[in-house]
């Protein structure tokens, strides 16, 4: 690993309410490389990119972005380091209110002084290439959900951002967009020379194009490693997880009271007067 | 039940709201605050005035005319019995511009574009959108919320005057075209007895003082709903509610202050 990696995250602990969401998370995210955290649903997955984005306030523990620890910087200081982060939210999060063209151009509108022909070439780069550059004139409501999708990449990566972090980028796709969506977040990766955080638990698709991936289950890493070591990998969770099987450690019956003795207990009462 | 547990129950619902309250005071200082990009890029709260005012131009200017026309036959009823049925221009004018223009309109915008306003800030944060601004470095309260605040505040008292005007409008129809109270005598009297500062400028005031009410109940409960369609659902009715009863109450504390004595 590079010795001045992107991002850097140590002993990172994270509670809500009282309940525990992270516990001793340390993950290094070197430059130009596509890490991905895998993980049940519910495991803690986006919470991190949160706590990355300054969204959340670690309750103990640092991640440095930059070399800058995010939760002590203020507010003006946040925003500086969000100008260079690009986020793609699981369904695109694009602002229905505005066309494709005026999604894509937002940042652009927000933060710099370019004249609008300007940001004309750069809106039609970027859209571009995600491949819609013929959807400019679309809203948001009239596009398919792999679409929206490649729009909201194209706005996340409008100011040429150093890191970009991808929410459930797979989620809800069909093959043919699940395919183009992986592709551009490689070649996006590669081409811009930026850092990038998949959030997943699609492991077929991202570990075509992932270089090194980390398993959370229940707020804890438990096994980290390059794509092929995660393929042959003896841990029990990650083998239940990477080739989706039933039973293993990760139950497949919620924790529950005896079978025998539920059935013999008394049905609880109705909610309300509803029920 | 016990006793215990009514006073529990009824301490817990009064911190709950204090603290709530206090989160809302809090969300309004930090609209004030960052108003500046509202005001500055003063096109962002022009296409809101567009969408809050503009687009409830139609149920203002029509509810206004049938007030005014119910204002008309019933003043005549009663006045008419007192022999003062050229008074009604004076009753038509004063009731609309000190009370049913600021109160009357202020309802009616609660209803049309305050739960608009909910709605629409609800589902943005459903949907992730302000969550997608802020990572975007944007502020969401600068570039969503005070726009709409600052929008639904100047819409307010023109609303309300237009409410009155028409109020007034509707009075002359059923008075003076219908029944057929003199002309002259009731916009003469009229003119004479509506006090510009003592009775405009208070409606005005009042309507300013509604619109402030509206619009923040309203951002307040789209910014602070539960991030679900029942959520959303159930701030929407809030606003409506909530700004309702702050509107009446407000206009007696408003009233009492403006009109005693007189």
């Amino acid at each position: 690993m590079s010795p001045d990696p992107l991002v850097e995250i140590r002993d990172l602990n994270f509670a809500y309410d009282n309940r525990a969401i992270l516990t001793g998370i340390n993950m290094t995210i070197p430059r130009g490389k596509v890490v991905a955290i895998m993980g049940l649903s519910g495991c803690g997955k986006t919470t991190t990119l949160r706590l990355i984005g300054g969204q959340l306030r670690p309750t103990s523990g640092v991640v440095r972005v930059g070399g800058q620890v995010v939760h002590e910087l203020d507010e003006s200081g946040l925003y500086q380091l969000r100008r260079r982060m690009g986020m793609l939210f699981q369904f695109g999060a694009l602002f229905t209110d505005m066309s494709v063209y005026d999604n894509v151009a937002f940042q652009m509108r927000e933060h710099t002084d370019l004249p609008e022909e300007l940001i004309h070439d750069l809106v039609l780069m970027k859209l571009h290439a995600v491949g819609l550059r013929g959807a400019h004139h679309l809203m948001p409501a009239e596009l398919s959900g792999g679409m929206a999708r490649r729009v909201a990449l194209a706005r996340a990566i409008s100011l040429d951002p150093m890191l970009m972090m991808y929410d459930e980028p797979f989620a809800g796709l069909d093959p043919i967009s699940l395919s183009i969506v992986g592709e551009l977040i490689r070649k996006l990766n590669d081409a811009l020379g930026i850092s990038s955080i998949v959030v997943t638990h699609d492991v077929q698709e991202s570990l075509k194009i992932v270089d090194y991936v980390y398993f959370v289950s229940a707020g804890k890493i438990v096994a980290e490693g390059t794509a092929e070591d995660i393929k042959h990998s003896r841990e029990p969770f990650v083998h239940q997880f990477v080739w989706g099987e039933i039973d293993g450690p990760v139950n497949f019956h919620y924790p529950a009271q005896p079978y025998l003795q539920e059935l013999h207990e008394q049905p609880a009462k109705p909610n309300g007067w509803w029920s | 039940m016990s006793a215990a547990d009514v006073l529990r129950r009824l301490g817990r619902a009064l911190t709950d709201r204090l603290w709530r309250l206090g989160f809302a005071s809090r969300f309004m200082l930090m609209t004030l605050l960052y108003s500046g990009t509202a005001l500055k890029r003063f096109q962002l709260t022009m296409r809101e005035i567009y969408f809050t005012g503009v687009l409830s131009l139609i149920i203002i200017l029509v509810s206004g005319l049938f007030v005014g026309m119910v204002l008309g036959l019933q003043g005549y009823d009663t006045l008419q019995r007192y022999g003062s049925s050229e008074a009604l221009g004076v009753l038509v004018a004063l009731s609309l511009v000190r009370e049913l223009g600021p109160v009357v309109a202020a309802l009616l915008f609660a209803s049309r574009a305050g739960s608009a306003i909910t709605a629409e800030i609800g589902l943005m944060k459903a949907t992730e959108q302000l969550s997608a601004m802020e990572m975007m470095a944007v502020n969401p309260i600068a570039r969503v919320v005070a726009p709409r605040f600052w929008a639904g505040v100047i819409s307010m008292p023109l609303l309300a005057g237009l409410f009155s005007a028409m109020g007034v409008l509707g009075g002359y129809l059923v008075g003076v075209q219908l029944i057929g109270v003199d002309e002259g005598a009731f916009w003469s009297q009229m003119q004479a007895a509506v006090d510009f500062r003592q009775d405009i400028m208070n409606g005005v005031i009042k309507s300013f003082v509604f619109g402030v009410i509206v619009s923040w109940i309203a951002v307040f409960e789209g910014y602070d709903a539960d991030p679900t369609a029942e959520g959303v659902s159930r701030a929407t009715t809030r606003t409506v509610v909530t700004s309702s009863l702050a509107i009446l109450a407000a206009d007696f504390v408003l009233t009492a202050f403006m009109f005693r004595g007189i």
